[in-house]
């Protein structure tokens, strides 16, 4: 579904990623953990589109499509999800009519009609129920005001709504309570299936109690030092990340 | 000192005096003749008077605008949702700023109502205007006022007796047949009784883009207790030049709203002056400008707090694109007496291109000591981070765009109360962000709930 070959990017000209290789086949879950400054976030929003990291070599292909040549749009409209770390507010629109648009132009995409009001609003309630969201915020504007949690259940609303091939979530587990974090888990283990693969980027082994992973991953100065089972998540919580200084010495 | 552009007025003037509109009552032509005198004097203001200092009138002042003698007779058909059908109104419609009966529907009016063409009123009894028209002394200043006095042509006469409340709103409607150098010189006259209670709109369109210019005064006095809501829609042609000047007095507990929409125009300047001349009167001024291309376009807002107990509430929002240009000014004058003033004042402005400007000033004078006043003013651009999250769900980069305008500007817009005027405007904005609509976009919710 996925293949990410020799991928460098940089951020204001800093260079971050410094060459990555990875497949993601259908039907897999990936977590790639690391520390801070490692590039995991850098990683999670260069495959989403964003235009501040720059990606200076390398070929990603997603679904037989050349990503890197594809907008932001045309990324989620193929199937590419992000869920933020850090979710925008947009005051002024409200997030029913976000989440529709959204829905709308991924759906005209694969040439399917709009969903009508009546099936649109019955499909988000039932999401919203899963989410163990307050259905009021549906109302609101996008984000604004809810708490931490709040904008990371949106987050995972979005996800269940918009149904995609891939979902990218970045640090979903940063910040949250037990209850939301599993709240997060179980959105993803409902959209598990053959067709559809998830890359879930995240400091701790925590939230990977709840999701298990085909693969782990381990990035550290923009590099995947390591690759494991599950196992290896586990490894990395008792040892901590100051273990992989001597892997990346090693793979320098 | 004589400036060679505007002395071509006074000749005019002394041409026609004797035919405008009053002319046979002396108080009439002693206020016109006061006015030119002024004007002459004075001539058009330029940008070393401070209040000016953004807005040069020098191309409109190169112009010899003269008065469209007669009624243009225009096809009614050619008139369409502009006049906003389907909203129940009473209509008076002015052409070329004249009125236009046979554009006016019958207007079944209540007792104690009076609704009619200012000229008419000046022809017939003019006595009844003389304590309200010409009395607001901001009216004594130089240029555009001064010129709108002495040329006044026509507009509206309204007159609500007390405890009155008319039910339909009242709609002036001032058209533009769009022929080059002519003027509207309009004035309106509203006498809102104590306790009264109306909806005044007053909209500008032009057919077509010639560049005339529409200089137009209203005057409003509201009474105890009354409650006036005043909308102000621009929509004047490309090449316009609008001058308009808004006068409140507003006595003891009474109620002034305003919104004031600027669409059109290439020169376009209000200014609006409410003064709190009593204790416990209330304004609100809601205001949103959309410039692109070459527009200029400056408000101008002052509220005098007299006498204590008064509030004011003024948000005002501007969007500009292209090599246009804003100008808002928000001055809020707290004078001695007025004790337990509430003012509060927000301007916000979005620039959508790095070739777009605006100057805001905001203006706070306070000389009481017990008052609560504050004031924010913004200038900013499109969010990057909020256009990244709504392309990351599908929604494709110029459609981003425009729902991120239309957030920041339609709080202005869900404050309209008249429904048809509210879905009018929100059809505007949708025209101008993307030249038509975007299904469901506008009512936000009303769309999927």
């Amino acid at each position: 579904m996925l293949s990410i070959r020799n991928l460098h990017a940089s951020v204001d000209g800093t260079p971050i990623l410094r060459g990555i290789d990875l497949e993601v086949k259908a039907g897999e879950v990936h977590a790639i953990m690391g520390p801070n400054g490692s590039g995991k976030s850098t990683f999670a929003n260069v495959l989403a589109g964003r235009e501040q990291c720059r990606v200076t070599q390398g070929e990603v292909h997603f679904q037989g499509h050349d990503l890197l040549a594809m907008s932001p749009e045309d990324r989620a409209r193929a199937g590419v999800f992000l869920a933020f770390q850090y979710p925008v507010e947009i005051p002024g629109v409200s997030n029913i009519y976000f989440l529709k648009a959204a829905l709308n132009a991924i759906r005209k995409y694969h040439g399917l009609e709009e969903l009508d009001a009546m099936d649109f609003i019955s499909r988000v309630k039932s999401k919203v129920e899963m989410v163990k969201m307050d259905e009021a915020l549906i109302y609101r504007a996008v984000n604004e005001g809810f708490s931490g949690g709040e904008k990371k259940r949106n987050e995972i609303l979005q996800m269940m709504v918009l149904e995609p091939a891939l979902a990218i979530l970045d640090e979903t587990d940063s910040g949250l309570d037990i209850d939301a974090l599993k709240t997060v888990a179980d959105g993803v283990n409902q959209l598990r299936s053959d067709d559809r693969a998830f890359i879930v980027v995240t400091h701790y082994q925590r939230l990977l109690n709840y999701i298990l992973p085909d693969h782990v991953h381990v990035l550290s100065n923009g590099r995947i030092v390591k690759s494991g089972g599950p196992e290896l998540a586990l490894e990395l919580e008792e040892r901590g990340y100051v273990w992989l200084n001597e892997l990346t010495a090693g793979a320098a | 000192m004589m400036n060679p552009a505007h002395t071509v007025y006074g000749d005019e003037f002394r041409g026609m005096e004797k035919t405008l509109p009053g002319s046979h009552a002396p108080w009439v032509r002693a206020l016109r003749a006061q006015a030119m005198e002024t004007f002459m004097e004075q001539g058009f203001p330029d940008t070393r008077i401070e209040e000016w200092k953004y807005t040069d009138v020098r191309t409109l002042a190169r112009h010899h605008f003269t008065a469209s003698p007669g009624l243009t007779s225009i096809d009614e058909s050619a008139l369409p949702s502009r006049l906003l059908t389907g909203e129940p109104a009473h209509r008076l419609v002015f052409v070329d700023g004249h009125h236009a009966p046979e554009l006016t529907p019958f207007n079944t009016l209540l007792n104690g109502v009076t609704l009619t063409s200012l000229a008419f009123a000046l022809a017939n009894r003019p006595e009844e205007l003389e304590s309200c028209l010409g009395r607001n002394t901001d009216l004594e200043k130089p240029g555009f006022n001064a010129l709108n006095t002495a040329f006044m042509s026509d507009g509206a006469y309204i007159r609500l007796a007390p405890g009155v409340t008319l039910e339909q709103p009242v709609h002036l409607l001032f058209i533009a047949t769009g022929k080059t150098d002519t003027v509207a010189t309009v004035r309106n006259v509203i006498v809102a009784g104590p306790g009264s209670k109306a909806q005044i709109i007053e909209s500008y369109f032009s057919l077509n883009d010639a560049a005339y210019l529409t200089n137009t005064v209203t005057e409003l006095i509201a009474g105890d207790g009354a409650d006036i809501e005043h909308y102000k829609l621009e929509q004047e042609g490309e090449s316009a030049y609008h001058m308009a000047g808004m006068y409140v007095r507003q006595h003891r507990d009474s109620r002034y709203t305003s919104h004031n929409i600027a669409l059109g125009g290439r020169l376009v300047r209000n200014d609006l002056h409410v003064t709190l001349d009593e204790p416990g009167a209330d304004c609100t001024l809601n205001g949103l400008y959309l410039t692109r291309g070459r527009q200029h376009v400056d408000n101008h807002t002052r509220i005098d707090h007299c006498k204590p107990r008064a509030s004011s509430r003024e948000w005002y929002k501007g969007v500009m694109d292209d090599r246009s240009r804003a100008v808002f000014n928000g001055r809020v004058v707290v004078h001695k007496d007025a004790q337990q003033t509430d003012a509060r004042q927000s301007n916000h402005n979005l620039l959508l291109s790095n070739e777009a400007e605006v100057d805001a000033q905001p203006q706070l004078e306070i000389y009481a000591d017990d008052v609560k006043c504050s004031h924010g003013c913004t200038v900013g651009r499109l969010d990057e981070e909020a256009l990244f999250y709504l392309r990351s769900r599908a929604i494709d980069a110029a459609t981003a765009r425009i729902f991120l305008i239309h957030a920041f500007a339609t709080d202005v817009l869900q404050r309209i109360r008249i429904a048809p005027v509210r879905r009018h405007l929100e059809e505007q904005l949708m025209v101008r962000l993307h030249g038509g609509e975007i299904p469901g976009l506008y009512g936000n919710q009303e769309g999927v709930a």
